[in-house]
């Protein structure tokens, strides 16, 4: 009966060194058991060999329940408790199966079978036991491995969550940037539609302009000469058979002739007037038609900036104002129709002064009339602005002032032609470009560029 | 001195009788009008070699002015009379054309009748 007890042992033996492999127990105990296992075989053999069978048994059932014993005390091998238990079974029944061999050797006798069964009994539980262990570590240690696999599963969804968030938000920041550069690209867009369409009305305004101007001017030249060649018939008339009315008559005939001649100098009068207007709108046809060619552009601004200063002196001779001039030496000769760039310097010079002037009128105290020109060359074109302190251009007309016959000043005073034929000499006839801002009451600023590119 | 005046506007007429009263009056000048480039043609066919001077407008309906010039220069030139165009305002073109077909003056509208009278002086000397 012994062999079964030295198996046990044996197999306890070899499960804690199964145990201990691997762990920080091992350097401690592997050898230690690894010997104690084969020293059980030893020990069994001797049992087997020098003693007789109940010592043997006697043997066996202290070696194991020393060994039992041993290892449930040692805190080294906790984790192998529910191993160690199932070999109590076995032990309770070896010991109290020898206990009753010892003490009632009849009782035995009579039972032996019984005790028999219950040893084998006992022993085989320690095999079932052992496996439902096995089984269960087994499940657990799957479990355990299901769970390392899912963690790491989350831990790569995790890692891969991050790595599109950042992907999501390095593209958003993208979408973002490409949605406000469409924006400013179509606010772009419309400005310059909005300006495209503002050119377009007044091209065909120049050219409508124009047109009505060359209808209109052979019917007025027809009306001023006849009104002239009307004043010398009544000179005529007066000094000839006017002489020969009676006396009586004489004074009233003179009255008629007298308001006669008058009526025909107010047609006179206001036939050139008309045709001013007409000669200014024809210079819209012709805004074009002129041959470019390379001209000193600061030179030109002095030169008409002189003119339009002492042309206005002459008229007014109180009249003063500061002219400060800022030539970019760089600008140099310039390819542009010189006559038509000279009519625009005129425009805006002129402009220029008469705003002041009035602003003087209005305030006639302190203030110091000032206009600048101020040129400068760029990379790829020439900028000349004319610059004044007069009176600014209010906000509600400054998109009207392009217009032909749109003007502030008094009937008779200005055409409204020259700002309109300014801009186009500029944009038509130079492929450039005409600004202008303003705060009323304080300044004016014209502003054109003239491109310099195969001009 | 014989003056013939070519203009599609019948006013001209008046205008220029008016305008040259003295002179028609004095026997310095005689005035002829024609309303058309063809009329005038066929008025030099008529009286070759009377016609001093002769003032065409350019812009007529029909036979323009510059081929009224052209046309003057290759048959009615024996004495070559003298031709001053007349158009309107500043028109380049028309002048270059003109100069090149002959004419002797380029006049722009509306006529500067004191200047016109000095021309003719110059012309009759």
């Amino acid at each position: 009966m012994h062999v079964f007890s030295f198996i046990a042992a044996f197999l306890l033996l070899r499960h804690l060194l199964r145990f201990v492999k691997g762990t920080s127990l091992a350097p401690g105990w592997e050898t230690i058991l690894n010997k104690a296992s084969w020293a059980t075989v030893g020990v069994f053999l001797v049992a087997t060999t020098l003693f007789q069978d109940g010592m043997a048994d006697v043997m066996g059932a202290i070696y194991l329940i020393a060994l039992l014993a041993f290892f449930t005390k040692n805190p080294d091998f906790k984790p192998t408790f529910p191993v160690l238990q199932a070999f109590f079974p076995y032990a309770s029944v070896i010991a109290v199966s020898i206990l009753v061999q010892l003490f009632a050797r009849e009782f035995y006798g009579e039972w032996d079978n019984y005790f028999g069964m219950a040893m084998i009994a006992a022993f085989v539980y320690i095999f079932a036991s052992w496996a439902s262990y096995r089984k269960g570590q087994k499940e657990l240690e799957k479990e355990r491995q299901k769970r390392l696999y899912e963690e790491e599963q989350k831990k790569f969804i995790s890692i891969k969550k991050t790595e599109l968030e950042i992907i999501v938000a390095s593209r958003t920041a993208e979408l973002i940037v490409q949605k406000e550069e469409l924006k400013k690209t179509i606010k772009e867009l419309q400005a310059t539609q909005t300006q495209l369409i503002q050119q377009e009305k007044l091209a065909s305004l120049g050219e409508l302009t124009a047109g009505i101007a060359h209808e209109i001017q052979n019917p007025l030249n027809f009306v001023n000469n006849f009104s002239e060649v009307s004043i010398e018939l009544l000179e005529e008339l007066k000094e000839g058979p006017l002489q020969h009315l009676p006396p009586e008559e004489q004074e009233h005939a003179t009255e008629i002739l007298q308001d006669l001649s008058q009526n025909l100098e107010k047609i006179t009068h206001h036939g050139k007037r008309a045709d001013s207007i007409v000669k200014g709108m024809l210079q819209h046809s012709r805004a074009s038609t002129g041959q470019k060619e390379p001209t000193d552009l600061n030179a030109l601004a002095d030169e008409y900036l002189r003119l339009s200063y002492h042309g206005l002196r002459a008229k007014d001779k109180s009249f003063n104002a500061s002219l400060q001039t800022e030539f970019d030496p760089a600008v140099g000769q310039v390819p542009v129709i010189q006559q038509d760039i000279g009519r625009v310097f005129l425009n805006m010079f002129n402009n220029a002064f008469y705003s002041v002037a009035q602003k003087k009128k209005n305030l006639n105290g302190s203030f110091e009339p000032m206009v600048q020109v101020r040129t400068k060359k760029t990379e790829d074109h020439i900028e000349i602005a004319v610059k004044d302190n007069g009176v600014g251009v209010p906000q509600q007309v400054l998109d009207k002032i392009y217009q032909p016959f749109f003007t502030t000043k008094p009937t008779g005073e200005g055409t409204g032609l020259g700002l309109s034929l300014s801009y186009e000499i500029i944009t038509k006839g130079h492929n450039g470009e005409m600004k202008v801002s303003s705060e009323e009451g304080e300044f004016a600023e014209f502003v054109f560029t003239i491109p310099l590119e195969n001009s | 001195m014989h003056v013939l005046v070519v203009d599609d506007e019948a006013d001209v007429q008046p205008l220029f009788q008016q305008r040259f009263r003295k002179e028609i009056r004095n026997g310095q000048v005689v005035f002829s009008f024609a309303l058309s480039g063809e009329e005038a043609l066929g008025y030099l066919a008529q009286n070759p070699s009377k016609v001093v001077l002769i003032l065409s407008d350019i812009n007529m309906p029909g036979m323009s002015g510059i081929e009224l010039l052209h046309i003057i220069r290759q048959e009615y030139n024996s004495p070559p009379p003298v031709v001053m165009m007349v158009t309107a305002y500043n028109d380049q073109e028309n002048y270059e054309q003109a100069m090149k077909e002959g004419a002797n003056d380029f006049l722009t509208k509306p006529l500067d009748f004191t200047a016109l009278k000095e021309k003719l002086k110059t012309v009759a000397e």
